[in-house]
């Protein structure tokens, strides 16, 4: 019992306690699900309908989808945005496991300082080196590409930190038996130590993922063309063109959202493993 | 072997020449990034915001001239306000509301899987949809108005229907209901996290003294979670202290700057009117204020913290 007690919830409540429980959480889950049911049912009406509080059935159709995609380069904000998502993701843990190897299995003049020095730079806010991250970016030509979106992100202090932590973890033995068997550090990074950390990797690309999909100041101040912006940047320009368009801005929101929210529901509980780990980092 | 352990005898510390360079490598692409993006970055801003850098990029070297000019703008006065505004609103009721669902998600309850499926939903929903919903929901004759218009009908009440969006006495709240929305479940699967680590025979030992539902939560629950509510605490402020998209999308900061947060006027001094140097020197002022709080509260955390090796 006692053994459980960690993954076990309390104690069964008494009836009346679980049935005034349960309303609550009804109560809350209708509340958090509003927005996204409201999202839904007037991105099927025409906006005329929704503001006269019409809601027959024949009057759903997918007319405002189709407007939408007319009206807005949708497609071109996916490609965007999976092109910046799937590299961001893939180059930043990929960095930041090369570093977090060195900085956690090999022993070399400076590690502790260099290390500090990074882990220091997680107190400096966003705003801080928004300015001069354009002015760089800028100076080299890739002002309104897609490299001002990528390459600046493919550096994270946290996504290093988190691997480090968990490379620290894992028994130095095992590099040692391979450097007897004369393997390169190359080598144990990509076949001891990469292998062994195939659940922190998979966490960390889901958080890294849900981050850069969703990322909104950096890709709004390094674009300008319609043609290079992201999906969350094309959506808020969207609303600044057409602040009432009711039923087209839903449907809009709904392409938006429906491949997270897919994701989201197939792998919900990486993502809440995620979340957990990025919160239980420092105990 | 005997070479391996010999220098793992003397500390872990001690470096090795021969991975001296292989390790240098593995850092190089990371090195890079930091140096580039990071310090570099950091020099520039603070050396911009001691500058006078506006359309022409670098004119002269001002010295604190945008810092007490900032301190003479009304508009940044007026930001900082609202940002104060957004954390002593947002931060408490966040925790709240997290801690609450969190309560009642760790009880031997049908659903729960499902409950925290949805409670989580708005987390990783792109924020500039859920401020899009947020403004129809909100707008003068949309749902939120006219829900409330029936209750108050029910009950008698006169009632005027709030213009949420577009009244300074409204719009900060506009932001906080957003915000409230999408960020509750993340604090919850955090709590969550923390209450399922606490031990039951913690539990056990207060029935067994006689504790009621409260004093368990008082005496047991509230003080091992707190290292908990201490991060929490310090990420959302540093988190508020930041806000930007909500209201950005939501009420473009407006009406009358009511609800502009200092990150937006930083955007909009830089990217609008083309004031990087004044832009920077508020994102210092910004730093520095973050750095003050985070420092002042792990001073405090000695108080009410509790920690179980202690």
């Amino acid at each position: 019992m006692s053994q459980n007690s960690a993954v076990q919830p309390q104690q069964q409540l008494r009836l009346p306690a679980r049935l005034a429980l349960q309303v609550a959480l009804l109560l809350g889950a209708l509340l958090m699900l509003t927005p996204f049911l409201v999202m839904l049912v007037v991105s099927l009406l025409p906006t005329q309908a929704f503001l006269a509080r019409d809601f027959a059935p024949s009057g759903f159709s997918l007319a405002n989808y189709f407007a939408t995609f007319e009206q807005v380069p949708f497609l071109r904000y996916y490609l965007n945005s999976t092109i910046v998502t799937v590299s961001v993701t893939l180059l930043q843990i990929l960095i930041a496991s090369l570093a977090a190897f060195a900085f956690a299995r090999l022993r070399f003049r400076g590690r502790e300082t260099l290390f500090l020095f990074y882990l220091a730079t997680l107190m400096i806010p966003f705003p801080v080196t928004l300015i001069p991250n354009f002015l760089i970016v800028k100076s080299l030509g890739w002002y309104d590409t897609l490299w001002a979106l990528i390459v600046p992100s493919l550096f994270s202090v946290f996504s290093t930190f988190l691997l480090r932590q968990y490379y620290r973890g894992i028994p130095i033995d095992l590099d040692e038996a391979a450097r007897m068997d004369g393997a390169s550090s190359l080598r144990i990074w990509a076949q001891v130590i990469v292998p062994l950390s195939g659940p922190v990797l998979a966490t960390l690309a889901i958080f890294v993922f849900q981050g850069t999909w969703n990322e909104f100041l950096w890709p709004l101040v390094a674009t300008t063309s319609e043609n290079m912006r992201t999906i969350p940047v094309g959506l808020a320009a969207f609303v600044g063109q057409y602040s009432t368009a009711w039923g087209q801005l839903m449907a809009g929101s709904v392409i938006a959202l429906l491949p997270v929210l897919i994701i989201y529901v197939l792998g919900q509980n990486w993502f809440v493993k995620g979340i957990t780990l990025s919160g239980m980092g420092g105990r | 072997m005997s070479t391996d352990t010999r220098v793992r005898a003397r500390g872990a510390f001690r470096w090795r020449p021969d991975q001296q360079w292989e390790a240098y490598l593995f850092l190089v692409p990371s090195f890079l990034g930091f140096f580039v993006f990071v310090v570099l970055a950091v020099l520039m801003s603070l050396g911009i915001s001691f500058s006078d850098w506006g359309l022409t990029g670098w004119k002269a070297f001002v010295g604190l001239r945008n810092y007490q000019a900032l301190l003479r703008d009304p508009v940044f006065w007026q930001t900082a306000s609202n940002t104060v505004f957004y954390i002593v609103t947002i931060v408490p009721l966040q925790l709240l509301i997290g801690l609450a669902m969190a309560l009642a998600l760790n009880q031997a309850i049908r659903g729960r899987i499902f409950y925290r499926l949805v409670y989580f939903m708005p987390v990783v929903t792109t924020i500039v949809a859920g401020a899009i919903v947020f403004r129809l929901l909100l707008s003068t004759n949309g749902p939120l108005n006219e829900l409330l218009g029936n209750a108050a009908g029910l009950l008698g009440i006169p009632f005027s229907a709030p213009n949420w969006l577009g009244s300074s006495d409204y719009s900060k709240w506009a932001v906080v209901i957003l915000t409230l929305w999408k960020n509750a479940g993340f604090t919850m699967v955090v709590y969550l996290a923390a209450l399922q680590g606490v031990p039951q025979e913690l539990y056990d030992a207060a029935n067994t003294d006689g504790a009621g539902p409260w004093q368990r939560f008082w005496n047991v629950t509230l003080p091992l979670i707190s290292p908990t509510t201490f991060f929490l605490l310090v990420l959302q402020l540093i988190g508020a202290f930041q806000l930007f998209t909500e209201p950005f999308v939501m009420t473009r900061g407006g009406p009358a700057n009511s609800s502009l947060s200092v990150v937006q006027y930083i955007y909009l001094t830089a990217f609008r009117d083309i004031r990087m140097d004044k832009a920077s020197a508020m994102a210092w002022f910004l730093f520095i204020f973050i750095f003050a709080f985070t420092l002042l509260q792990n001073r405090l955390q000695q108080r009410w913290v509790y920690y179980e090796s202690e």
